[in-house]
């Protein structure tokens, strides 16, 4: 796995060249950060309040736990060539960001952080058996960012703390990304309407 | 006399039974678009369901129609399982309002507040009947 990104020699890779988009170098510029810097967000001790925004996390930290373990199946299926894959590496190590960020809140509100499933309840569940080619990932991998980014956005109005709509905030606007990038190298299109999410 | 009133009451018992039957045959239908709610569908809830199987949420093939918290394999909030009956496209349509309100405690946290957005998405979840 990368723990660094360059955005320049990203930008030359077959990912945008087969989506036609010249302009998805403009989306990664803002993705040179250190991939593990996580947002300071802190959750005390259960109130009344946190009960239900540690039900949101949890079912947020599940769905990290999803896409992980779609990126990291997908991407050892032998589909991807080089330049896909170090993006789905990236992509990966956010994902593995949010979780790990979700985690630490939940335990430290005094919950228990929900675990994964299995590799084989991942792939039965998300069909990942059906991908054959590089693009049927890329498409695949657009789809769960979509739903992932709307999923955030959509739950922030459920949530008591500030902080963690702060935090879902920035989760979703990755996924939004994630999903900008993927979906224009997919080739789809993109709705003439305002407000993609939520 | 008797007999023609019971006559009657069977003939009248016979026609409302036989309507429930035509009902029950007839595949559910919702008011809004399918179409427009397959897309809606894959935007809004792909992130956590998909029809065909348990993901964050249950799967939803049949779930119109389908005995709430019913789901085969899905584990379940309590406050989902207290629920009782069956999901019709109205409580589908309340629920997609307010999840929390409907089943305080619930894993779903999403709403979706415009109505024709439900309306579609409940459309396209009726066109999707449990197989056979």
């Amino acid at each position: 796995m990368t723990d660094t990104f360059d955005p320049i020699s990203l930008g030359r890779r077959a990912l945008f060249r087969t989506g036609g988009m010249a302009a998805a170098g403009l989306g990664l510029a803002s993705l040179g950060a250190p991939l593990m810097a996580a947002p300071k967000h802190t959750m005390h001790k259960k109130s009344s309040a946190m009960e239900g925004d540690i039900g949101v996390l949890q079912g947020a930290l599940a769905l990290e736990h999803e896409g992980i373990a779609a990126y990291r199946i997908a991407g050892g299926s032998g589909l991807l060539s080089k330049g896909v894959l170090d993006v789905a590496l990236v992509f990966l190590g956010h994902h593995q960001g949010h979780r790990d960020s979700l985690a630490k809140l939940i335990s430290e509100a005094g919950g228990k952080p929900v675990e994964p499933k299995s590799d084989a309840e991942y792939i039965k569940a998300l069909n990942i058996a059906s991908l054959k080619s590089e693009g049927d990932v890329v498409k695949f991998a657009a789809g769960l960012e979509q739903g992932a980014a709307n999923a955030y956005v959509g739950q922030v109005a459920a949530l008591q703390d500030h902080q963690l709509a702060h935090l879902f905030a920035q989760l979703g606007t990755d996924e939004a990304v994630h999903w900008a990038i993927l979906n224009n190298a997919a080739g789809g299109s993109i709705a003439k309407a305002p407000y993609l999410f939520g | 006399m008797r007999r023609h009133v019971n006559a009657h009451a069977r003939t009248a018992i016979g026609a409302v039974l036989a309507t429930c039957l035509l009902v029950l045959a007839i595949p559910v239908q919702a008011a809004g678009d399918a179409a427009a709610g397959q897309a809606l569908y894959q935007a809004k809830c792909g992130g956590c369901h998909s029809l065909e199987a348990n993901r964050i949420g249950p799967a939803h093939r049949g779930v119109v129609g389908r005995k709430i918290a019913s789901a085969p394999g899905f584990a379940y909030s309590p406050a989902i399982r207290k629920l009782t009956g069956i999901w019709t496209t109205a409580r589908l349509d309340q629920w997609l309002q307010g999840p929390q309100k409907m089943a305080p405690g619930s894993k779903m946290y999403l709403n979706v507040p415009d109505q024709t957005q439900r309306a579609n998405i409940i459309a396209w979840l009726a066109a999707n009947p449990a197989k056979r």
